[in-house]
């Protein structure tokens, strides 16, 4: 084994925030206030809200692609407003996998390149993959229910149900420490949708990822080990 | 990057090799103009050597070198034969080629002149004309209807020694009249010059004279003929020509001798230095060619501005996408990277389709200008104004497509991974 960035473990904090406090650009106010929420490697949560809650925004910043006004939100221990813009996208394209609603694939890429994306833009997540990004990446999406005649089709010619398990096997490869998934289930009907979850959390734990799963669907919320309700979480009055 | 921007633009093709054309199209319009011009002056350039001064009437030194040298335009006035003996008198003049103009063949211009004209006529790097078949015309009565063509005469009317032919009074159209009564016979074909010799039909001035001896003021004297043998009998001495080729025997003096033609007692004579002239016509002519560079400057502008705004329009529909590179670790630099990336292989393909269809315009309009207009084009070799060009439009399409790019780079940095759309 080469040696790598730290493997997630059990019981190792993932993602920790404390104080944050969130503004729009232009705005007065504050639109997002949490005092403190964690989660281990592993650990699944379920972040639960109405439209407009501030849902998005919660995962911008654990992403680090927006950053806090006040207050910490740390991965892996390092705050993301402690970098410097490039490093928080090299970090972000190393440690986080993210899914959609929808649109999740460049629609002129096929399957196969559209999940080797992040290997591609990091080294680091390239060389976690074991034995190589390609045939890592090809088990994955065997495991996701896709078989090999798939791969090579350009992302846009599958079903949506199908786009979405490409999406979850990208953000999935390389083994990142933290998925985020935002409402990845909207846009899919029951059964595919039942489909989908029992892969993704199968895959997650397997993985050791910890998952952050936005949605409004609250019948979903059984299936994770946590559950949150942000409109509770979120200390500022939700933006009317 | 380069990969998933090339992806990406072909995946938008359709609307991308529209603005492709156009870019191409700019481009080729402005390589085709400044390459135009590049010929045109070298053609030019090349028409006349060895002749220190070109004499005619008094008129514009640049109209003179146009109607004297090129066959474009036509005398106001003639010099009288008189004047001509003076200064071929002068005692620095080496020789003198008087010129006559006026017919025509088929739309090319026939030139009476003397023998000395095959002796002392250079062009491009002081090259000496040279018979590619045949003999120059004898200059004497017995061959008083001898011609000898150009190149291009001889090989878009498919003549050759031997061959006969008739000469129409001016510059032909449908009411002009044949000298169709006294035809003449080819005895000579000049080796090609890429000059407008190779469009002339050239006479003896005598038989210049011969044809005209039954006409006046432009038409037929009514109840007078004289056939071509009869001719003969009268006196063929041409009492005047349209214009002189003079050579000295020294440089030094030109500008004596042009004093000299210019002061000329009894008639108003002009003498000008053929490079001279030519400087003057640049000037009068460089005016045109930088409104028209200009014009094709604009051109490749809108084209860009196209680019950018086709680009741009995009740029909603694509959020997502960007969204996505961004989720996948793509910083908002290389967001700005891969628009800008894609407006520079838009403007190169375009601009390099647009220089290959200029080399395919040479190659197909060359022989077609040449022969209409004399213009020798070379398509093998970029001069370097095309390559300055070609250099601003691709510097132009990437300053452009920073445009989209910049955009681009906005747009994620405050999107994030949810576009608002």
């Amino acid at each position: 084994m080469r040696p790598g960035p730290p493997c997630p473990q059990h019981n190792l904090l993932v993602l920790e925030i404390r104080d944050l406090r969130y503004a729009w650009p232009g705005t007065a106010g504050d639109c997002l206030a949490i005092d403190a929420l964690t989660l281990e490697a592993g650990r699944s949560v379920f972040v639960h809200g109405p439209s407009g809650s501030g849902k998005s925004t919660l995962l911008g910043l654990m992403a680090g692609v927006l950053l806090a006004r006040a207050g910490r939100v740390s991965l892996l221990g390092q705050d993301w407003a402690g970098l410097p813009a490039g490093a928080r996208d090299a970090r972000r394209a190393d440690l986080v996998g993210v899914v959609f609603q929808q649109f999740n694939l460049l629609p002129y890429l096929s399957v196969l390149d559209n999940v080797l994306l992040p290997t591609r833009l990091c080294a680091a997540r390239a060389r976690r993959c074991q034995p190589a990004p390609a045939p890592a990446a090809q088990a994955l999406l065997q495991r996701m229910g896709l078989p090999a005649p798939l791969w090579t089709r350009r992302a846009d010619a599958l079903s949506v149900g199908q786009q979405q398990r490409v999406a979850a096997a990208r953000a999935l490869l390389g083994r990142p420490a933290l998925l985020i998934a935002d409402e990845p289930t909207s846009a899919l009907d029951a059964a595919v949708r039942d489909d989908f979850m029992d892969l993704l959390l199968q895959q997650c734990r397997d993985s050791a990822s910890a998952l952050v799963f936005v949605s409004h669907d609250e019948r979903l919320a059984a299936r994770f080990d946590e559950r949150l309700s942000l409109p509770q979480l979120n200390r500022c009055r939700a933006p009317e | 990057m380069l990969h998933l921007a090339a992806r990406s633009a072909w995946n938008r093709r359709g609307t991308l090799s529209l603005v492709l054309l156009s870019i191409a199209l700019a481009t080729a319009l402005l390589l085709s103009l400044e390459g135009l011009r590049r010929d045109i002056r070298a053609s030019f350039a090349q028409a006349v050597s060895g002749t220190d001064l070109v004499i005619g009437a008094r008129t514009g030194p640049v109209q003179l070198m146009l109607y004297a040298v090129f066959r474009v335009g036509g005398a106001t006035n003639n010099i009288s034969m008189d004047s001509v003996r003076a200064v071929a008198a002068h005692r620095a003049v080496a020789w003198t080629v008087p010129l006559s103009l006026g017919d025509s063949h088929r739309g090319y211009p026939v030139l009476g002149t003397t023998v000395a004209y095959f002796e002392h006529f250079a062009y491009g790097d002081r090259q000496r004309l040279a018979m590619a078949e045949g003999r120059p015309f004898s200059g004497t009565l017995d061959g008083l209807y001898e011609a000898v063509i150009g190149a291009e005469v001889a090989q878009s009317l498919g003549y050759r020694a031997g061959t006969r032919l008739t000469l129409t009074h001016g510059m032909g159209g449908d009411l002009a009249a044949e000298h169709a009564d006294k035809p003449f016979t080819v005895v000579g074909v000049l080796e090609r010059t890429g000059t407008p010799v190779d469009r002339t039909v050239h006479v003896s001035l005598q038989a210049i004279e011969a044809i005209h001896l039954d006409w006046a003021g432009g038409a037929r004297l009514p109840g007078l003929r004289i056939g071509a043998e009869d001719a003969r009998k009268f006196d063929l001495e041409p009492k005047q020509v349209t214009a002189l080729l003079v050579g000295l025997k020294s440089r030094a003096a030109v500008f004596a001798v042009q004093r000299h033609v210019n002061s000329h007692p009894g008639e108003a004579l002009m003498a000008v230095l053929p490079g001279v002239a030519l400087d003057e016509l640049w000037e009068v002519v460089g005016l045109g060619e930088r409104a028209l560079l200009a014009i094709s400057g604009l051109v490749a502008l809108v084209s860009l501005a196209g680019l950018v705004a086709v680009v741009l329009a995009g740029l909603n529909e694509r959020r997502r996408e960007l969204a996505v590179l961004r989720a996948v670790g793509a910083g908002p630099r290389h967001v700005l990277v891969l628009l800008a990336l894609e407006g520079m292989l838009v403007t190169l393909a375009g601009a390099l389709i647009g220089a290959a269809a200029t080399a395919a315009a040479v190659v197909a309009a060359g022989p077609w200008l040449q022969q209409q207009f004399g213009i020798g084009l070379q398509a093998a070799t970029p001069a370097a104004g095309q390559w300055l060009l070609f250099a601003a439009v691709l510097v132009a399409g990437m300053l452009a497509s920073l445009v989209p790019g910049w955009r681009a780079y906005r747009l994620s940095l405050a999107d994030g991974l949810s576009p608002r759309t």
